[in-house]
């Protein structure tokens, strides 16, 4: 990062050190930190995968016992969706959204250091959690009650965290809102905005509208646990099955609160390889919309088997099908940009056909799923776990590497080894798909997820599933290097290193970016 | 990655059917699920291939290395229109057969007989209450012993997929299954039947299944519910009616002798003894056969205060749990067996309490 602390301008005084990222009101500072921050979850929760994946290895209790097992895919989950996924989706929006559509930095700078350093503390409450009487929460990242009311003081802890973590998401998305309505460069109006742009502004207000839902699921939680209520006991006139309703209404927006930026990224990175402007601009944004809009019909698709009325049961299949319709729009805009392209296939590009292949296919995993018997036969087994580590993993992490290999030249000055890249690239594929194809037939075939231990027949793909695991661990260790050789050796980044990019922080700004990007505003045709 | 290859070549043809897709189906709904599973299946991989074979041609050969001019159009409605309308009239086609599906599942009426289960952490609880067998009543536990989970002894052909006391029903049959549970979530799935049915504490839940063929079915508990979720399997026997008739009657009488006068005054020696068992079966997971539990979540019973402090205290606690703990309720156990737990409980390890439980006072403690 020292070649954006070169660019400082010489008339502002700026603390140096750790002080200058604790008080710090930049954009690009508070994107850098919230990238390292996430980047340092990831490995975090790696490890607890590698935990799980190790005791799954082969049949019987080897490495952990059954209830630091439930600890970890319970915090292995909640670490992955808020401490990693989110904040590097938050990280991109913070260095591109300015720089893309032509504002100074974001529209509450404050706010924005406030949002970011509100995650560290969330993050040690998770960590914490593990070495209090009782270990950390063991209910699955999903926190469904009654269980919860079980659970030692970790889940306290728990509760709290995602409380902060969705203090952070909150205040980060008014300010992602903020500027992108009013801080656009004059002529820059909403359909000329880059589509990055555009899927963050509708993720934001995903952010705002369930947000405060989870934050309410978990304080009943917290009451029904402390203080004498009974949302969620029906002895006491409540209901467990209230919690899931509430939760999944967070939950399944959530699912595109991760999945809408990673459109953004790819939607960015296709184009500028294909040299070809992206095929159907304007139905992508309603298409984005659209999805948005439907995350919001469909979360009892999550809870078939808590036994809903047949009409229920109907109107969530028909509006989660549903979903399948601007999903393949989506997909269709992005082939047909390829088509007749002028293709290239450096690293960002890599990922991003990565992304397209591997997304679809836990789009079909999930159409699979949307039909209500099949969900009901498949519902809580490694098939569900499969589908939704295409769409977070092979959907919005390949999306994220991507990203990162994309503008670490505008945000560093510097390239990255594209040999090393391909490789990691083609270590992450490859592994990804022995970890996670598999699954598939371990759901098929019947086996319950988050259990410590298996029947015989399972054991042959849950030993291919592990050792995969691990091979994707070690080249994300990998990735690791390849951007820190990029920041300190890296080759100098020509202005415009990739031919086909033509938003704002490519056309407008220098490489490396300046410290501070539009102190006038970019004049839009 | 040669394992995988070889593991991939050298599926057996007896396993290739459920090594690689859903468990053969035993009932007409395991049918029908099996069905459209194949048909959205084959639908998806058609769309795939057709999608992508789109992708990689441009891969091929648009590619700037083969000198390929990039083309500037973009946006074109009647491609756009066809590429919205055609999806949707494709799901029109899944969801048909997908709703027949959805309404004969739900149909619950008109069952031959009805079996409730009723799951506790961790294991099943089976009670027939309408048909032939009426009035059975049994707890199913996993039957696999602990020096196979831990690698002591090699593991058998069943390895967690056993209990002690499977659910038996006649093949042919409508059973209605109702679910509901004790202490948290937990969910009955057997899935070469088809069915998968949440167990929710304070509620009553339903679903049915209709076994073909004679054979033996397993499943799991598929909903996290604490630390032996993995370990509280369901085995369902589906048996002739006229077999079906005879585990009927012998499961009766067998019910019929163990049944104790409730007045009747036990010794300390038979207390001891009936409570080692039912303490093995009931409490060893959590509090372990040594007393000395996992700390905090699962407290020691050896030198507690409960079991050393006064004995109505004690009874009372083991007959309704304690709220926001792992401690459950246990009164669906028999007056005779709370009594000898207690019993035990105070009399074991480094507990000398000296005093012992009789039935009839635990029948007092209950409200």
């Amino acid at each position: 990062m020292e070649a954006v602390h070169a660019h400082e301008h010489g008339h502002e005084h700026h603390p140096s050190g750790i002080m200058r990222w604790v008080t710090t009101t930049n954009h690009k500072d508070i994107g850098t930190l919230y990238l390292w921050f996430s980047f340092t979850m990831f490995m975090v929760g790696g490890v607890m995968a590698l935990i799980i994946r190790s005791e799954l290895f082969q049949p019987g209790l080897q490495v952990v016992n059954p209830d630091f097992f439930n600890q970890m895919t319970t915090l292995h989950g909640l670490i992955m969706v808020f401490g990693a996924i989110m904040p590097a989706f938050v990280g991109f929006a913070n260095w591109q959204i300015p720089m893309m559509s032509g504002a100074p930095d974001m529209a509450f700078p404050r706010m924005n250091n406030w949002s970011f350093w509100l995650l560290p503390p969330a993050a040690l409450l998770l960590i914490i959690s593990l070495f209090v009487p009782g270990g950390a929460a063991a209910a699955g990242w999903t926190l469904y009650a009654p269980l919860t009311v079980q659970l030692g003081m970790g889940m306290d802890l728990t509760i709290f965290a995602v409380h902060i973590l969705g203090m952070s998401s909150i205040m980060g998305s008014i300010n992602i809102i903020t500027t992108i309505l009013n801080l656009r460069a004059p002529g820059m109006n909403m359909m000329k905005m880059p589509l990055f742009v555009w899927t963050w502004l509708i993720t934001a207000y995903l952010l705002i509208a369930v947000m405060p839902v989870l934050a309410g699921a978990v304080t009943m939680t917290l009451t029904d646990r402390h203080f004498g209520t009974h949302f969620f006991n029906a002895a006491g006139g409540g209901d467990p099955v209230l919690f899931q309703h509430i939760f999944w209404f967070f939950g399944h927006p959530e699912v595109y609160i991760i999945a809408i930026p990673a459109f953004g990224v790819v939607s960015q990175v296709i184009p500028a390889f294909s040299r070809k402007p992206l095929f159907g601009y304007t139905s992508m944004v309603y298409a984005t919309s659209s999805i948005a809009i439907l995350s919001f019909l469909v979360w009892a698709h999550h809870m078939y088997t808590v036994g809903m009325p047949v009409q229920a049961q109907l109107f969530y299949m028909y509006a989660t099908m549903l979903i399948a319709v601007p999903t393949g729009v989506k997909v269709f805009n992005w082939v047909a940009t390829m088509w007749k392209g002028s293709l290239t296939f450096e690293t960002p590009m890599l990922f991003a056909i990565g992304f397209l292949f591997l997304f679809t296919m836990g789009g079909f995993s999930g159409l699979v799923l949307s039909i209500t018997p099949v969900d009901i036969q498949l519902h809580d087994t490694y098939y569900v776990v499969a589908h939704f580590h295409y769409v977070m993993v092979a959907g919005a992490l390949f999306s994220a590497f991507a990203g990162v290999y994309f503008w670490l030249p505008k945000w560093t000055g510097r390239m990255y080894d594209e040999t090393l890249g391909k490789w990691h690239f083609w270590l992450t594929m490859i592994f990804f798909n022995v970890t996670f194809f598999v699954q598939h037939f371990l759901g098929l075939a019947g086996m319950p997820r988050r259990i410590p231990d298996y029947a015989l027949q399972f054991a042959d793909f849950n030993m291919i599933s592990s050792i995969g695991a691990f091979g994707f661990g070690l080249s994300q260790v990998f990735f690791l290097y390849i951007v820190l050789k990029a920041i300190r050796s890296g080759e100098k980044s020509p202005e415009r290193p990739w031919e086909g990019a033509d938003t704002l922080e490519w056309t407008m700004l220098p490489t490396p970016a300046p410290y501070h990007s539009f102190e006038t505003p970019p004049v839009i045709k | 990655m040669a394992g995988i290859g070889m593991l991939f070549g050298a599926a057996g043809a007896s396993w290739a059917q459920s090594r690689y897709n859903l468990q053969p189906p035993q009932s007409p709904i395991a049918t029908q699920i099996y069905d459209l599973h194949m048909l959205v299946l084959v639908i998806c991989v058609i769309i795939f291939v057709g999608v992508f074979s789109f992708m990689f041609y441009a891969i091929v050969k648009h590619r700037k290395s083969v000198g390929h001019k990039a083309a500037q159009f973009h946006e074109n409605t009647t491609v756009e229109i066809i590429w919205t309308v055609i999806p949707f009239f494709i799901l029109i086609g899944m969801a048909y057969p997908a709703t027949k599906t959805i309404i004969a599942m739900k149909d619950t009426s008109t069952p031959d007989m009805t079996i409730k289960a009723t799951a506790y952490q961790w294991k099943w609880g089976y009670d027939y209450l309408n048909g032939e067998g009426e009035g059975i009543s049994f707890f199913s536990n996993l039957a696999t012993p602990k020096a196979q989970i831990e690698g002591s002894r090699p593991k058998g052909q069943s390895y967690l997929l056993e209990v002690d006391n499977p659910v038996v029903v006649p093949v042919g049959r409508k059973v209605r299954i109702l679910t509901t549970a004790n202490d948290v979530l937990h969910a009955w799935m057997v899935p070469a039947l088809g069915v998968k049915q949440d167990a929710i504490p304070g509620f009553i839940r339903d679903t049915w299944f209709k076994a073909e063929k004679p054979g033996t079915y397993r499943g799991q508990c598929a909903e996290l519910c604490g630390k032996d979720h993995g370990f509280m399997p369901i085995v369902v026997e589906a048996v002739e009616p006229e077999k079906y008739a005879q585990w009927v009657a012998e499961a009766k009488s067998k019910q019929g002798a163990s049944v104790v006068d409730p007045n009747k005054q036990f010794t300390l020696a038979e207390l001891m003894a009936l409570g080692e068992k039912v303490f093995a079966g009931n409490c060893a997971v959590c509090h372990l056969a040594s007393g000395k539990g996992m700390p905090p979540a699962f407290p020691a019973l050896n030198g507690s205060k409960v079991a050393t402090g006064p004995k109505d205290a004690h009874v009372k606690l083991v007959l309704s749990g304690k709220a926001n703990t792992a401690m459950a309720s246990f009164k669906q156990l028999s007056d005779a067996d709370l009594a000898a737990v207690v019993t035990y409980e105070r009399n074991s390890w480094g507990n000398k309490a000296g005093d012992l439980v009789q039935p009839a006072e635990v029948k007092a403690l209950r409200k």
